[in-house]
């Protein structure tokens, strides 16, 4: 399966994390549980498009889409 | 919010502890409850609401168990032992210390993988620690179990079930923490690292999961609320909703409370006017002191002890993340950061503790960003003077809904300010390119409403009272004097003194002092306004009626009214916030900025109202 940035899952998308990209926010988002194998399900986005909402290791953390380009991942199934 | 009782943020008080009883550490992930958990087992009251980020600084509190006393601490939450943020860093240092006797890190049994990860990095430096998986009764109902006693097999130290909000477990906890500390001492200096891998493993083996019901209801109420048409609207309607309900209740108790006042003043000046004490004296205690604070008190009063609990009802539905998940983008498009967003919605508490919740940003350009422009925002001691203020100009039947709107608006423009002045700090003084924005959004939990009441009224309302209060008595004397010594009183004097400056804002003088003497607390400005009108008289009649006769008998009009509202939003910041941003930004420039900034808003404001109403009328 071919590798993608975070901010091109589409809504209600599934996959898998493999990396976070070196930027300022890598800490934090390591932190925040963004590591490799982490389950991540996009939910729902803000009335203007940006930021979104994933499902991440059993809680809800919402991401803008200049760090979600930062979060490197793959799979691209369908939510059941 | 910065107004509890509970706070003891400093180290000395933790120093005082320490010399007699054992130090434990309370950590976790933000927003799993280590607030409650703190609360509930020193009978302290910290304040919690259902947002990460809401502690900020560290607590101190003392727990009885078993005849012995122990000094909890509680910390700011953070997700991992790895600090990305100066109140991370506060967490990260007291346990790597190892000043704690016994470290109690505070689970979400709803998602164990996620806590299971600090909890491990905690325990690869201390032994001496006790896991508390909290809101086990929450996870229950979305058809999580998490087995604590084979968790402790793991981990080899206890785990305890806890549902603090309910008071389930605590006494178990309490022995827990007690066996931890006074157990065989454990520590080493080992760098965190994150240990997810782990985590994942242990979660899987310990959790149960059966149908999630919840979730999808949650989900269902998230989707409403960010809804690219229906989030807007609700956000408005709930808005003037409160503001409704504030104005319209806080109606009837002001009036009774006015004429009950009224009438035990007039009784205790007749007693006091036949004793043998000088008139004087007597005068300026009753009609300059005592009628000041009754005003306060009758005006202020009500319309606070509505609005805190309805604004802490929103706080702990969870309602605040969603606000700042749905503003992120016009916050970022003005260079600032989405957590504004929370901290401007603490504002309307009090600004002070606005200013204090601004550590929740992470960069520091956009933390000054906030501080600079949080008393943009109107909090509850300005508030009943925009209400009483509304009050005189739509005093009509029908007059309900259109205050109750006009606030609305009144918001929306302090939104608008808000924005416009970050974008404007953003290209000039604090120039820079938004950062990162990491929130996370917590389930909608059913508040507690008989706490909400208790806290919200015994916390912040008694606080904000008792500081205006104190404020009152003596400021209400000084007008008084002013109002009343020598042939011409000199209040007049300076009241024509800043009248041409007055003028221009559409406002007058005697308006301008008053906000002047409010310095030291915002809810005495039309107190104080009414008090220089009447020359040190008191007010006759009691209600909104005669709050608009006593001003428009000193020359107002509606372009008055309006210019007055508009200062109220914008003048410089009280007393406390001032030395609350002082503090928090440790620098006089910006203290100096973030009291000119506001003033200089106003100014032009009401100067460019002025003018328009003039030319058009």
């Amino acid at each position: 399966m071919n590798e993608f940035a975070l901010s091109e899952l589409p809504l209600h998308g599934f996959c898998r994390v493999i990396r976070v990209e070196p930027c300022p926010a890598k800490l934090r988002l390591e932190g925040v549980g963004f590591t490799e194998g982490a389950e991540v399900v996009s939910l729902f986005r803000a009335p203007s498009g940006d930021p979104t909402a994933y499902s991440l290791r059993g809680s809800v953390v919402a991401l803008r889409r200049s760090d979600a380009v930062n979060v490197i991942v793959r799979g691209r199934g369908e939510w059941a | 919010m910065g107004l509890t009782r509970a706070r003891e943020g400093n180290g000395r008080s933790l120093d005082r502890e320490r010399a007699d009883c054992p130090v434990i550490a309370l950590i976790g992930s933000p927003n799993v409850g280590k607030s409650t958990v703190f609360n509930a087992l020193t009978g302290l009251n910290r304040h919690t609401g259902n947002w990460t980020g809401k502690t900020v600084d560290r607590a101190v509190g003392i727990m009885r168990e078993g005849g012995e006393r122990f000094a909890l601490v509680d910390l700011p939450g953070c997700y991992s032992l790895v600090p990305t943020s100066p109140e991370e860093e506060l967490t990260r240092d007291f346990v790597m210390s190892g000043e704690a006797d016994c470290v109690v890190i505070v689970c979400d049994a709803s998602c164990m993988e996620r806590s299971l990860n600090m909890v491990l990095q905690t325990l690869a430096v201390t032994g001496n620690a006790v896991v508390c998986v909290n809101l086990t009764d929450e996870a229950a109902k979305k058809g999580v179990r998490v087995d604590t006693v084979r968790l402790s097999e793991i981990l080899g130290v206890e785990a305890v079930p806890t549902s603090a909000a309910n008071k389930k477990g605590l006494g178990e906890l309490a022995k827990a923490i007690k066996r931890a500390a006074k157990g065989k001492k454990r520590f080493e200096k080992a760098e965190p690292r994150p240990m997810w891998r782990e985590a994942e493993r242990i979660a899987e083996e310990v959790t149960e999961r059966d149908k999630d019901t919840v979730g999808a209801k949650q989900m269902k109420l998230d989707r409403f609320l960010t809804g690219r048409y229906t989030s807007l609207i609700v956000m408005l309607l709930l808005l003037a909703l409160v503001f409704f309900l504030t104005m319209e209740g806080a109606n009837l108790p002001s009036r009774l409370l006015g004429s009950a006042f009224e009438g035990a003043l007039l009784r205790v000046r007749t007693a006091l006017l036949n004793s043998a004490l000088p008139e004087k004296l007597v005068l300026a205690f009753c009609d300059g002191g005592l009628a000041t604070l009754m005003t306060v008190v009758s005006v202020m009063l009500p319309p606070m002890a509505i609005f805190f609990p309805l604004f802490t009802l929103l706080e702990d539905l969870g309602l605040l993340p969603r606000i700042a998940f749905n503003l992120d983008r016009s916050f970022c498009k003005c260079g600032s950061c989405g957590k504004q967003a929370l901290t401007m919605c603490m504002g309307f508490g009090c600004n002070a503790a606005g200013v204090v919740g601004c550590r929740i940003i992470e960069s520091p350009r956009e933390r000054t960003v906030a501080i600079l422009t949080n008393s943009l925002i109107p909090c509850n001691g300005r508030f009943p003077t925009l209400a009483a203020l509304l009050a005189v100009l739509f005093a009509g039947a029908g007059g309900g809904a259109l205050r109750a709107l006009g606030l609305t608006g009144l918001i929306l423009l302090s939104l608008a300010m808000t924005l416009l002045v970050s974008k404007l700090l953003s290209m000039t003084l604090l120039s820079g390119k938004p950062s990162s924005f990491i929130l996370e959004l917590p389930p909608f939990r059913k508040p507690r409403i008989g706490q909400i009441i208790i806290r919200s009224a015994l916390d912040r309302t008694l606080f904000v009272l008792g500081r205006a209060c104190a404020v009152a008595f003596p400021a209400g004397i000084v007008i008084w004097v002013l109002a009343n010594c020598g042939n011409t009183p000199p209040i007049m004097g300076i009241a024509a003194f800043l009248d041409p400056a007055g003028r221009l804002m559409g406002v007058d003088g005697a308006v301008l002092l008053a906000f002047l003497l409010g310095l030291p607390a915002n809810e005495l400005v039309l107190p104080l306004l009414i008090m220089i009108y009447s020359g040190g008289g008191t007010l006759t009649g009691v209600g909104s009626a005669a709050v608009g006769a006593a001003l428009f008998a000193n020359g107002w009009s509606a372009k008055t009214a309006v210019c007055m509202l508009l200062l109220v939003l914008f003048h410089s910041p009280c007393a406390t916030t001032l030395l609350s941003i002082r503090r928090e930004t440790k620098s006089r420039v910006w203290t100096l900025a973030a009291a000119l900034i506001p003033v200089l808003l106003g100014v032009v404001l009401c100067s460019a109202v002025n003018g328009i109403w003039t030319l058009l009328s």
